[in-house]
């Protein structure tokens, strides 16, 4: 009897985290800024999606007698340095960034949630994993990933993963710390005693309370490996110009810069609008799933 | 104290080790033969020959890592593949114009970011405080390239007052110094200041609520007081860690800073480096950076044992 009651406590946690983001999505009104990020956010998803519809020129035909046109009924934002139009290419742009940000949450998490799980479980791999973890953590990411990619050839995958490694340190220490007061959590003691296993403990009775940090690291694990894919194709260790991406439209821009400032300006803006939605998200997702961070970070 | 002091400078050692092997396996298990990579396309099998020996690749995977280690024990980084200088010498020459600009950098970002955290949680939820928390998260978003050519746009296209781009050092006269540092020391600080904002903030409203500032009020000292005398400087602690753990941070501005503004420092190095494949100067550099930040954390963790009398290890 006492045991069936004990399980039945131990389930309620697991389902908490999404629960209580769907009701403060739902039932609570959001904040009129929340929903202005939702909708930039949706916009340039769709621009993303239907990027072959909405761009009017092919984004890599170069027309060297049109070239750094300005903006007309033809070329809607000008053309750049290859007379190639800028309006298609930061249409198709959108792609590389929003692939890179999901990309790199999944795979980060993919990595790093296995990783935290054991590190918070087993004594022995924390602290093999910790210290390891703290050196990767002492390479400053853009360093590492700049590096990783002038080892390999830039394709979007190597991007990806150049961006995804110095993000896991950061999930598995949050895992990790999750693991660790989960663990002290009687239901979990209850489990242990019940003699449930590992894989089933570590499953049901300790992921679960990973999952609310998770969706706020993970949305701001996005908007920042945005950025580093810019800041990458913006320093030339990025994806090739044969894919365009915001970073490197205005990589190539920078050198027209003085001539034409809005071959940096209409990236420089989308890529900042996006950014700055998913960062939004993803502090009304913080305040809605921990409402002691409310006040300090109101 | 001591024990603490020596404990925690041991363990240093293990995380700069992870460095090292990491550092080094990033050149040998990139796909490909490493002297191939370095060689280039244009490599003769003469050359990549040499370039094998030089590097000792046909000795044992843990041989290899072991000699390396030593050389780096003794100081030497390693040799430039293009230019043929001791990285080392490399680092010397450019080091000037990025301390330069780290520092004019940190200091902006104290004059403006302490100030405006302090206010905010000082007028918590008011207009200002709003206006504060928004542009922090606006500061998080923008890339700093963004924010560099915007600055350049307005300052020194449209308006004139400053130089597009370029560096002097601070020895050639302090006015064409502070000319050509405002802006990249701005742009670099912008990231900083949004975070340093936030952290200054939210310290605050916890010191705030503290007794011995309703002590303070009571008794009728100057809120001036009160805020920058008793609470600031409780609140130090979280905000100076901060400067700690930005370290990347300030290092992914300062590479892109310098590329904007074409300065001739440690970023534009890593990313001429980068360019070129030159991979001495590479590892050289992420072992020196990463070498910096574990001191920084280091020293971080010192200076609280040594001035805040609860932190006891």
């Amino acid at each position: 009897m006492t045991t069936q009651t004990l399980t039945a406590k131990a389930v309620v946690p697991s389902g908490g985290a999404m629960n209580r983001l769907m009701s403060s999505v739902f039932k609570q009104r959001p904040k009129a800024v929340t929903i202005l990020a939702g909708i930039v956010l949706l916009v340039i998803t769709a621009i993303a999606v239907l990027a072959p519809w909405l761009a009017n020129h092919d984004p890599l035909a170069l027309s060297p007698a049109n070239r750094l046109k300005p903006m007309s009924p033809e070329y809607w934002l000008g053309t750049d340095a290859f007379g190639r139009d800028l309006w298609s290419r930061i249409v198709y742009g959108a792609r590389v960034s929003l692939i890179v940000g999901v990309g790199v949450v999944v795979m980060s998490i993919a990595i790093g949630l296995p990783l935290g799980l054991l590190a918070g479980y087993f004594r022995g791999v924390d602290a093999v994993l910790m210290r390891v973890m703290d050196g990767l953590m002492a390479i400053p990411g853009i360093l590492l990933a700049i590096a990783i990619v002038s080892l390999t050839s830039a394709s979007l995958w190597t991007v990806m993963i150049a961006i995804t490694v110095p993000e896991i340190p950061q999930v598995v220490r949050l895992v990790r710390s999750k693991v660790l007061s989960a663990r002290e959590e009687p239901y979990v003691e209850a489990a242990m005693l019940m003699g449930t296993s590992t894989f089933t403990l570590m499953r049901r009775h300790l992921m679960p309370s990973t999952i609310a940090p998770l969706i706020v690291q993970g949305t701001y694990i996005c908007a920042s490996a945005i950025l580093t894919e810019a800041i990458l194709s913006f320093l030339g260790a990025g994806i090739g110009t044969e894919t365009p991406s915001w970073g490197n439209i205005m990589a190539e821009g920078r050198v027209y810069f003085q001539l034409k400032p809005s071959l940096i300006f209409w990236a420089g803006l989308l890529l900042s609008a996006c950014i700055l939605s998913i960062n939004l998200l993803g502090d009304s997702a913080r305040d809605a799933l921990d409402p002691k961070m409310k006040r300090r970070n109101a | 104290m001591l024990s603490y002091f020596v404990r925690r400078v041991l363990a240093a050692i293990p995380v700069m080790f992870v460095v090292a092997l990491f550092v080094f396996l990033l050149l040998r298990l990139s796909p490909g033969d490493p002297a191939a990579i370095i060689a280039g396309d244009m490599a003769t099998p003469d050359q990549l020959a040499r370039i094998r020996t030089a590097l000792g690749l046909d000795r044992p995977i843990y041989e290899q890592f072991f000699v390396w280690l030593s050389q780096l024990l003794r100081g030497d980084f390693g040799t430039s593949l293009i230019s043929q200088t001791n990285v080392l010498t490399m680092v010397n020459q450019r080091l000037e114009p990025t301390i330069s600009l780290a520092i004019v950098a940190i200091i902006f970002t104290v004059l403006i970011a302490v100030p405006l955290g302090v206010i905010a949680a000082w007028r918590h939820g008011s207009f200002l405080d709003n206006f504060v928390m928004s542009s922090s998260v606006v500061g998080f978003s923008v890339p700093v390239f963004v924010i560099g050519y915007v600055l350049i746009q307005i300052f020194a296209i449209e308006l004139r007052w400053l130089p597009v781009q370029g560096f002097r050092s601070l020895f050639d006269g302090v006015g064409p110094f502070a000319q050509r540092i405002v802006l990249p020391a701005l742009t670099l600080s912008s990231i900083y200041i949004a975070l340093i904002a936030r952290m200054t903030r939210a310290s605050m409203l916890e010191v705030l609520d503290e007794d011995y500032i309703r002590t303070a009020r009571a008794k009728g000292l100057a809120e001036r007081l009160v805020l920058f005398r008793h609470a600031l400087r409780n609140a130090a602690v979280p905000i100076i860690t901060v400067i700690g753990t930005g370290f990347a941070l300030m290092v992914s501005g300062v590479v892109v800073t310098e590329s904007v503004f074409n300065i001739p420092g440690l970023g534009r190095l890593i990313v001429d480096a980068v360019l070129a494949r030159d991979y001495p100067v590479i590892q050289g550099l992420i072992l020196l950076t990463a070498g910096f930040y574990v001191l920084i954390n280091l020293l971080i963790d010192l200076s609280y044992a040594l001035t805040d009398p609860r932190i006891r290890y």
